[in-house]
């Protein structure tokens, strides 16, 4: 469990995150990690597993579970200098401290005139898929991505993992990462970074002339699934990973739309009022007279997340759905 | 304004008994004397008054452009409170962080923040002290480490819980100061964040301003248990109920506190029981409370009763207080000519201190 | 001198009401003391005055309702002096609207949202229109664009007769829409192809990006790779351009029509009972090919009637009006996808029921498919436009240069009317004429029309 990810070696997107912990506590001591169960527990998910042992109680800090305050300190102590780390153990936790993320880490640098600036990391686990049923399914990056004054990332990737956090701590302002459940165990070659990640634009996975399949977090694999069997039919899909959900890369979304002139977007949130929903809004409005076909989303059913397996799979986006929205636009 | 750091720490009067599990060893081993301070008696009392009447007296006349429209959305008086910002603020020192409420004039006036950067504010002018982002609720100054209003009730509580945990972890030897009311004991976040402090140790002194109304519900109708100060101990911090009318109580009160918590020995809660003379906002339907009850504390009045002890004790004469009055209505003529003619920021800028980077997120073609 | 002005109380406050004053003029007063109750929204509060002195005249009687900042009195120097240090006072912000208008606002930082603005009555500014929301409803329903209409009801009100006056002017169809994406559409702006030229093979027979490549090279649309599983349909077009040429076409027409005929208007009711009993029983003797529509009916006697009345049937050339040998009735057909046009069903008059239902239905579904015989397009000698399967009762049309009269007829429909002096329901059709008043007068207008009235009572000689 404690195996070291080094770069070229075999790893999973959970020892890739911890990594990234262990590489930021190690490199700067203003950075602790504070969280429910991230200390002696290890992470909810395994993610801070040895990281107390390593760095002692005082920076890996289990916290009551009192969400709004243990936010609200993170704040506080990031005003005060300090470059927390905040684990909120999962998005609908989260909503107790919405008022915090809202209220405070968003509008203090502007309500202040510019004083204070809030640099502070959170990260959270969300996502359906695993049968926890409605209170713990959900995907509400799109709220969060609502909100000028933070930034919103979703790694979808080993290499996003291991190399987001650095330039995420280095970001004077507030970011919150999604980290989504299905991906922990992840496994593969984890690649020597060819240049360090950047936080601001879009990244194109997979590059393709006919259509483009826009997506982030927890939806990646499926679409690239849905890639791979639309290519078998000569039907070439570029996959392109939003990965910073705010600010939002429209500049990459819109030069792919004008290679492609199709476009799907997969998010597996609800689709009314999604992230889907403003991602098809900018391209109404910056690619319209690129468009050969209707902008197709494939969301997750407006239902409160089911617990049995064949209506969750049925609820949540499925590369099946991908495939078929991709004929739709252009068959 | 700022007292210099006590070197000696006072146990004139006996602590009050500290329920919980802490002792406060650092209060026992008292020593006898003074209080410290650095001036004498007389010139700290007039301090006192100075800073109390500039609250008012900016305050009366912020009464005075809102009805004329001059200032705008919504504003909450601090009058007949002035004891408390003025007494607690004797106790800190300029290192240390002051966390407040949307009830914050007399915070900041009385944490250093000019008469001239707060009228601007409320003008919403560039010049104002948030830069006139923020108005009335939400006065900010980083250089005073004043980290200002908060519009949501119980809000700036866990943000003062992380600024003492930053100075704890750094070993630094600095308060946390954060103002709230009685209707913020309610919230869950001032639950967490005590149970947060004390849990940790945190250097953070909790200031509830007790002036008996969530904005127009009484204190009776919103607590099943009314002592405040009692429940605060439960969470195992000392804490005790003070007269938030009388200045030299509150001051003598939060310096027994600040000097607890700088001995290491945690958080500490004060009750401070005091009343706003007028409505919650601006001008409020006062239908929730009697008429009687406004005027019984109006006799109670914290400037009154500072200037009547010291024209008793041959402190104080009606020329000294003339110029006193002369003095701050002057500052405040200034602020409010300074704010009409201060520039507005103009419409290009919106999108500033959105991020640090001020990056625009929306390109509109 | 001062004055005592209304407060603003709250954030969410514009105005207010002067309840009652609790000084009268000549009272002393300071700084600080109430002087008068003001009610807002939110509450009845006792104002103060923030100068000491005397109070001078009330301007304002209890029970007014004014915005924020209009003077309520004036305020006098007292003759005594003030229990409190002289300040300066240069920052006082007066306001500076005058009180009397009922809309002046005073002079402020922030505007009010305009949701809370009441909006006056009468006047229109810049941006808006005086008209409520049955007529704002009325203007959509009809398409009447609400800004472009001067109204002539009080202070330039708009009112239903004007909305019905606009909706009249524009009861010609809009113009028709190719279904295109929008790249398409931009590469054939790019490469000079008409669109109205394309076949689409995309979803409902859009046209795609591809379709208009290859338009452009000069092949044929060429059938979908086998991936993909479209049944490509091809629709043939309209010779001119739909989307525009047509429209200008109809535009220059009834410009024309309005600018140099001087039209007059004639309307009658009449009785279908017999027509309608006739229809039925002929439809439930006939085989579903011979069956007839009461359109068959109208236009029949409509083409009688101009045989009967000749003077109605020909053109206005020359400044005289030229009497057509035959009745080549026009029949307006709206096309689908807008846009409108008036083939002649060719000498009508001689054609039996069931064979000019035949050449109706022909010549619609060619006109529809933009197969049109020259001569169809420029015979007709007087036209009927037929509005009764859009549901309208009543049109009055414009008249077909050179053409001196329009036959217009609305929907059959059961009203109650006297027969032989009782009440009965009937089906009735109201039958229009526009004609032009250089070629005829009002009485040979209603001789037409009671001629149409006579002959659909005796369907049977049709």
């Amino acid at each position: 469990m404690n195996a070291v990810a080094t770069e070229g070696t075999k790893t999973t997107y959970r020892e890739a995150m911890r990594e990234a912990l262990r590489e930021a506590l190690r490199s700067d001591d203003r950075v602790f990690l504070m969280g429910e169960d991230v200390g002696r527990y290890g992470g909810c998910f395994g993610v801070s597993l040895g990281l107390l042992e390593e760095f002692g109680p005082d920076r890996v800090r289990d916290t009551p579970l009192s969400e709004s305050a243990f936010v609200g300190a993170g704040i506080g102590a990031a005003l005060a200098g300090m470059r927390p780390v905040v684990e909120i153990m999962t998005v609908n936790f989260s909503l107790l401290a919405l008022d915090q993320l809202l209220n405070n880490a968003a509008t203090l640098l502007h309500m202040s005139g510019g004083q204070l600036p809030v640099p502070l990391v959170i990260r959270m686990t969300t996502g359906a898929g695993r049968q926890l049923a409605a209170q713990h399914s959900h995907s509400l990056e799109g709220f969060y991505a609502h909100i000028p004054g933070i930034r919103v990332l979703a790694p979808a990737t080993l290499e996003d993992a291991r190399h987001m956090l650095a330039p995420a701590l280095a970001d004077p302002d507030p970011v919150v990462v999604f980290e989504h459940g299905s991906l922990y165990n992840a496994s593969g070659e984890l690649l020597p970074p060819t240049a360090p990640v950047d936080l601001d634009h879009a990244a194109i996975r997979r590059p393709g002339t006919d259509i483009s399949l826009i997506t982030y977090g927890g939806s990646l694999p499926k679409a690239r699934a849905a890639a791979d069997e639309l290519a078998a039919e000569g039907i070439d899909a570029e996959v392109i990973d939003l990965r910073t959900l705010r600010p939002l890369d429209g500049a990459t979304v819109t030069a792919s739309v004008a290679r492609t002139h199709r476009a799907v977007i997969v998010d597996e949130a609800w689709r009314t009022g999604s992230l889907a929903a403003e991602v098809s809004a900018r391209i109404a409005e910056e690619s319209f007279y690129d468009l050969d076909a209707p902008v197709e989303r494939v969301c997750s059913a407006e239902v409160p997340i089911p617990y049995a397996r064949q209506l969750e799979e049925a609820a949540l986006p499925q590369t099946a759905d991908i495939v078929a929205a991709a004929h739709r636009a252009v068959d | 304004m700022s007292a210099a750091r006590p070197t000696t720490r006072t146990g004139k009067d006996s602590a009050p008994p500290k329920p919980g599990r802490k002792t406060a060893t650092a209060e026992r081993k008292a020593d006898t004397g003074p209080p410290p301070v650095g001036r004498p008696d007389v010139r700290r009392r007039t301090d006192l008054l100075t800073a109390m009447l500039r609250i008012r007296r900016f305050e009366e006349r912020c009464v005075e452009l809102y009805s004329a429209a001059k200032i705008r959305g919504f504003v909450h008086l601090y009058i007949g409170e002035e004891a408390v910002a003025v007494g607690v603020n004797e106790a800190l020192t300029p290192e240390d962080a002051v966390v407040s409420t949307y009830r914050e004039h007399g915070h900041a006036l009385a944490r250093g923040l000019t008469a001239e950067a707060v009228m601007a504010e409320m003008y919403g002018k560039a010049t104002g002290c948030s830069g006139g982002r923020g108005g009335s609720m939400h006065l900010f100054d980083a250089s005073r480490r004043f980290y200002g209003g908060s519009a949501i009730v119980a809000g700036g509580l866990p943000l003062a819980a992380g600024l003492a945990l930053a100075d704890r972890m750094r070993g630094m030897p600095r308060v946390t100061c954060c103002f709230f009311g009685d209707g913020a004991f309610a919230e869950g976040e001032f639950h967490e964040t005590a149970n947060l402090a004390a849990l940790w140790n945190l250097p953070l002194l909790l200031v509830c301003e007790n002036n008996l109304y969530a904005m127009g519900t009484a204190l009776t109708r919103e607590h099943a248990q009314t002592d405040l100060a009692m429940r605060a101990a439960s969470y195992g911090m000392p804490a005790w109920a003070v007269d938030g009318m009388d200045v030299d109580a509150v001051e003598q009160s939060a310096r027994r506190a600040v000097e607890g918590i700088r001995a290491g020995t945690g958080p500490h809660f004060l009750e401070l029981r005091t009343y706003r003379f007028r409505a919650h906002s601006m001008y409020d339907p006062d239908r929730y409370r009697k008429k009687a009850e406004i005027e019984e504390w109006k006799s109670r009045d914290p400037i009154d009763r500072l200037t009547h002890l010291m024209r008793d004790n041959g402190e104080l004469d009606d020329s000294e207080l003339t110029r006193i009055e002369q003095r701050i209505t002057d500052e405040i003529d200034r602020a409010v000519d300074a704010a009409e003619q201060a520039p507005e920021e103009p419409v290009e800028d919106l999108l500033r201190h959105v991020t640090s980077t001020s990056a625009e997120e929306v390109s509109r073609p | 001198m001062g004055e005592f002005t209304m407060p603003s109380l709250g954030a969410d406050m514009d105005e207010g009401t002067l309840v009652e004053w609790l000084v009268g003029p000549g009272d002393l007063i300071r700084r600080g003391d109430p002087v008068a109750v003001i009610e807002t929204a939110k509450s009845t509060i006792e104002v103060e005055c923030f100068e000491s002195g005397a109070m001078g005249r009330l301007l304002v009687e209890p029970g007014t309702t004014v915005p924020v900042g209009t003077p309520l009195a004036l305020i006098e120097p007292a003759a005594e002096g003030r229990g409190e240090p002289e300040r300066a006072r240069k920052a006082q912000g007066k306001p500076q609207a005058p009180p009397a208008p009922e809309h002046a606002r005073p002079a402020r930082t922030s505007k009010p949202s305009p949701a809370r603005t009441p909006v006056p009555s009468g006047g229109r500014d810049r941006g808006h229109v005086g008209a409520g929301p049955l007529i704002r409803r009325l203007a959509e329903q009809s398409g009447v664009d609400l800004t472009a209409l001067d109204g002539s009801g009080p202070a330039g009100r708009v009112t239903r007769a004007d909305i019905e006056r606009a909706a009249a002017a524009t009861t010609a169809a809009r113009p028709s829409r190719i279904r295109a994406t929008p790249l398409a559409r931009r590469r054939a702006a790019e490469l000079g192809v008409d669109l109205s030229a394309v076949t689409g093979t995309g979803k409902d027979s859009a046209i795609r990006a591809e379709d208009v490549s290859k338009a452009a090279s000069g092949h044929a649309a060429a059938p979908p790779p086998p991936r993909r599983t479209t049944a490509a349909v091809r629709a043939s077009h309209p010779p001119e351009d739909q989307a525009s040429g047509m429209r200008q076409v109809i535009a220059r027409l009834m410009t024309r029509a309005n600018r140099d005929i001087p039209h007059y208007y004639l309307s009658t009711t009449v009785d279908m009972a017999t027509a309608m009993d006739w229809l039925h029983d002929h439809n439930r003797r006939s085989p579903m090919s011979e069956r007839l529509l009461p359109a068959a009916l109208l236009l029949k006697a409509a083409a009688l009637a101009a045989h009967e009345v000749p003077e109605l049937n020909g053109f206005w050339t020359d400044d005289r009006f030229a009497a057509a040998q035959d009745i080549h009735l026009g029949v307006a057909v709206s096309l689908r996808g807008g846009g409108l046009v008036a083939p002649a069903l060719h000498r009508a008059d001689t054609l039996g029921l069931p064979e000019l239902m035949t050449a109706l239905k022909d010549l619609v579904s060619r006109a529809r498919t933009g197969r049109l015989r020259g001569s169809e397009v420029s015979d007709a000698t007087i036209t009927v436009t037929h509005l009764g399967d859009q549901g309208v009762e009543t049109v009055f049309g414009v008249i077909h240069p050179p053409q001196v009269a329009l036959v217009g007829f609305g929907r059959v429909v059961d009203r109650p009317c006297a027969v032989d002096g009782l009440l009965g329901v009937r089906p009735v059709v109201t039958a229009t004429l526009s004609a032009d008043h250089r070629a005829t007068d009002g009485a040979v207008g209603a001789r037409y029309l009671t001629t149409l009235d006579r002959l659909l009572q005796n369907p049977e000689k049709l």
